[in-house]
């Protein structure tokens, strides 16, 4: 049976977590460039303002009045430190009102009257570029009147926006750089945090097929709700298996009881009757009332075998003494239909380690098996040996062997094709399965040489 | 209707196509090559000293012909500044005036192939250095006489001091008010040294002779009418020096300027692409072995000697603006001329 799979929502927790990071490390690369442009401008701008600020004042400070009038030092020093970030255009104009002294004819003059101590700051377009331009006033005593003139300094800013488009270039690469990393780490970063979600996945499904324990592998906290789910499940699952079972058994157990009690009322009414015709009638249900007494035998030793492999506790115990014991037990069955029974190995002790009862039912199981399907005067073969770390211990009949190509009959009420004329539950060879499971071993069923079934226990020497 | 606006088309063109007669002065005019593209240069730098690089170019390109037009500096400015002349590249030697054609805007940002070119000998994409000159002393070794070689300033002017006799109206320089280049150069030295004003005064009591250009000086002092020329571009007395044994070329110690010739490619070129092609093929190595050749000194390192420790040359930098100021120069000519006539 294969485990029923979910349908899928459409989309992966992985893929969907790998998209998120990648797109949310896009958004921070973008949003790092616009700031880093941001900044790099106004940081630029404000160290520049500065320098055309101190330009202003130091044309400003080379004006002197004289007696012919004006003299003015244009300072080359200022001039050169002016243009030397990013070889910039620079234009000037010295007026006294609305007449120009010397300088650039038309250069646009500040909204505001600029005082002498701080310049102004604006910006304007002149001569097809955009000037920032800083503007200062100085009072001169000029034809024995004070005059004031306006100094405007302007230039362009090409090297201001070449830093700041550089800067956030710079701030683009390293967000690319960041990206190519972001990926890998982003599917990393997933992988750790779906990896809980595996390994619960995978604890849950290599649990064996009666493992209805409550899950205690370490989940992380988000997951605990879905845990704590799976548990309640597992708990209802497991109170409803527990209460068939016990139905079972104690269905199997209040039949038992009358079913021995009729048969012998049966068995003493066959001895009193004379009339060959009830006589016959008696026999036939004195047999199916044994097959249903062995039936109910079986299905509480099956449930006798599964409350202790879900109990398990194993103690060192003697192999060979038990198989005896158990043959003994079954000789008289044998003896009833003339079947040999051949014990080797027997006689030396071989300790494992087993739960006493569960062995005793798994031997008695398979001994049952092979004097069901062997002939009368047939002959039984009991072998105890050692194979490896296991013992091997192997019950060979001649009865009618197995049917071809079908060797799994180990599986609950699975019986082969060829035994329709005897009664059996076929649960038999279950118990033994289980039994050798539950110790750790196994359990095979193999063809005969000639004719007839090997049936082969292996047990764990202790 | 349709009449009126062809009429008015056919009248617009004819505008277009009588042009005003130019206002600008051009000394000499030569074409080379015969190819059917113009490229027209306007420049400061003597035919004479250019000849070579330019049949040189012309061969390599028989697409091209070349109209060069030669005027002096302050013309060549006047042209493209005041008075939009077409021209496809202009070349020139007046630092402080190429400088101030680019900041106005007359230049446009043109990417020619310029190889090894120093970042101080150009200005952002539109004004390349194509030339290093030094500006040099001259003197005749038969002028002269006894009177030792001067060496640095201090020595020219003790010399001049010491012999107005001898040296008496035959002592040279440029005119600055004629010559841009001649402004820019005494701009440079009063601004470099306070002594300048001195060597100045002593000119002006000697009867100094101001010409407008470096080549006229050189021919009055070859003819033996002049002793000491001072400042003079050094590629113009090239030609002569080894030839005529009583040319001396003095590089005074104290300092000795070097301009850089720029050109710049203005923005109503009619052929920008034939412009930037000359361009690259003047910043080209074999174009500037040649120029330093007659230079003395490389602009691009490799192409020539370096140059010598007393070299100090200019920069190609917003610095230059200032000397274009109109309240300066006329600061700056006044002190002159009060140096110049004295008495």
């Amino acid at each position: 049976m294969r485990p029923g799979q979910a349908r899928p929502a459409g989309f992966s927790l992985r893929r969907r977590l790998v998209w998120q990071f990648v797109a949310l490390s896009l958004l921070l690369v973008v949003a790092l460039f616009f700031a880093v442009r941001f900044a790099a401008e106004r940081a630029s701008r404000a160290s520049q303002d500065a320098v055309l600020g101190a330009a202003v004042i130091s044309i400003g400070d080379g004006i002197r009045a004289v007696d012919e009038g004006l003299e003015l030092d244009l300072p080359y020093a200022t001039f050169s430190m002016l243009g030397a970030m990013g070889d910039e255009r620079i234009f000037y104009s010295l007026m006294i009102g609305e007449r120009l002294v010397t300088g650039y004819q038309a250069l646009p003059q500040p909204q505001q009257v600029p005082g002498d101590l701080s310049p102004v700051f604006y910006s304007d377009d002149y001569k097809g570029s955009r000037l920032r331009l800083a503007a200062i006033t100085r009072r001169v005593l000029l034809e024995n009147r004070m005059q004031e003139i306006t100094v405007v300094l302007g230039q362009t800013r090409y090297g201001q926006a070449a830093i700041a488009r550089d800067t956030a270039r710079g701030a683009l690469w390293i967000g690319v750089v960041f990206l190519a990393f972001a990926v890998p780490l982003a599917l990393w970063a997933t992988q750790v945090v779906v990896r809980p979600v595996d390994r619960l996945a995978e604890a849950v499904t290599r649990r064996g097929p009666h493992d209805l324990r409550p899950v205690r592998h370490p989940a992380p906290r988000e997951l605990l709700p879905l845990v704590g789910a799976l548990n309640g499940f597992i708990a209802r699952l497991r109170g409803a298996l527990k209460l068939a079972e016990t139905f079972i058994f104690e269905a199997a157990h209040r039949i038992r009881t009358p079913l021995s009690l009729v048969r012998t009322e049966a068995e003493m009414a066959l001895a009193e009757t004379t009339d060959e015709a009830v006589r016959v009638r008696l026999r036939r249900m004195v047999r199916a009332i044994g097959e249903s007494s062995r039936s109910a035998t079986q299905i509480l030793d099956h449930a006798m075998v599964l409350y202790r492999s879900d109990q398990f506790s194993a103690a060192k115990m003697d192999l060979a003494t038990l198989a005896r014991s158990v043959l003994r037990a079954v000789d008289p069955l044998a003896e009833l239909r003339d079947i040999q029974i051949k014990a080797d190995g027997l006689h030396h002790a071989c300790m494992i380690d087993g739960d006493e009862r569960m062995i005793e039912v798994a031997l008695r199981n398979m001994l049952d098996n092979a004097l069901k399907y062997s002939n009368a005067e047939g002959a039984i073969h009991v072998a105890l040996t050692r194979d490896g770390g296991m013992a091997r211990l192997s019950v060979t009949d001649q009865g009618r062997g197995l049917p071809a190509g079908d060797t799994d009959l180990t599986a609950q009420f699975q019986r082969g094709d060829n035994v329709g004329d005897i009664v059996g539950s076929g649960l038999g060879l279950t118990i033994v399965a289980e039994v050798a499971m539950a110790h750790g071993g196994r359990f095979q069923l193999l063809p005969g040489k000639e004719k007839g079934a090997c049936a082969i226990l292996y047990l764990p020497l202790s | 209707m349709r009449h009126l606006v062809s009429a008015a088309v056919v009248i617009l063109a004819a505008c277009l196509i009588v042009r005003p007669v130019a206002a600008y002065e051009i000394e000499e005019q030569r074409t080379f090559g015969d190819g059917p593209r113009e490229v027209s240069v306007l420049s400061t730098t003597d035919l004479a000293a250019i000849d070579k690089v330019m049949q040189d170019f012309a061969a390599t390109r028989p697409d091209l012909r070349i109209r060069y037009d030669q005027a002096a500096s302050v013309e060549v400015f006047r042209a493209i500044h005041d008075e939009g002349a077409a021209y496809d590249l202009v070349m020139s030697s007046a630092m402080d005036l190429q400088m101030k054609l680019a900041n106005d805007g007359f230049a446009a940002s043109v990417l020619p192939r310029m190889g090894r070119l120093p970042s101080w000998a150009r200005w952002r994409d539109q004004l390349y250095g194509v030339a290093l000159e030094p500006v040099v002393t001259l003197a005749s070794r038969r002028g002269l006489g006894d009177l030792p070689v001067p060496r640095t300033r201090r020595d020219l002017i003790a010399m001049m001091r010491e012999n107005p006799q001898a040296l008496g109206g035959r002592v040279a320089t440029y005119d600055p008010q004629q010559s841009g280049v001649g402004y820019f150069l005494i701009s440079q030295d009063s601004q470099e040294s306070d002594g300048f004003w001195r060597l100045a005064e002593v000119m002006g009591r000697l009867n100094t002779r101001l010409f407008c250009c470096s080549v006229d000086m050189i021919n009055e002092l070859r003819a033996g009418r002049i002793t000491i020329a001072y400042n003079v571009v050094a590629s113009y007395a090239a030609r002569f020096t080894p030839d005529d044994p009583d040319l001396v070329r003095l590089v005074l110690e104290d300092y000795t300027f070097a301009i850089v010739r720029s050109a710049l490619v203005p923005v109503n070129a009619p052929d920008r692409q034939g412009a930037t092609d000359l361009l690259s093929y003047l910043l080209s190595d074999a174009a500037q072995t040649r120029i330093a050749a007659d230079a003395g000194v490389a602009l691009v390192p490799g192409t020539g000697p370096d140059p010598s420790v007393h070299l100090r040359p200019i920069r190609l930098d917003a610095g230059l603006l200032v000397y274009d100021d109109q309240l300066r120069r006329a600061g700056l000519l006044a002190e002159w001329n009060a140096a110049m006539v004295q008495r």
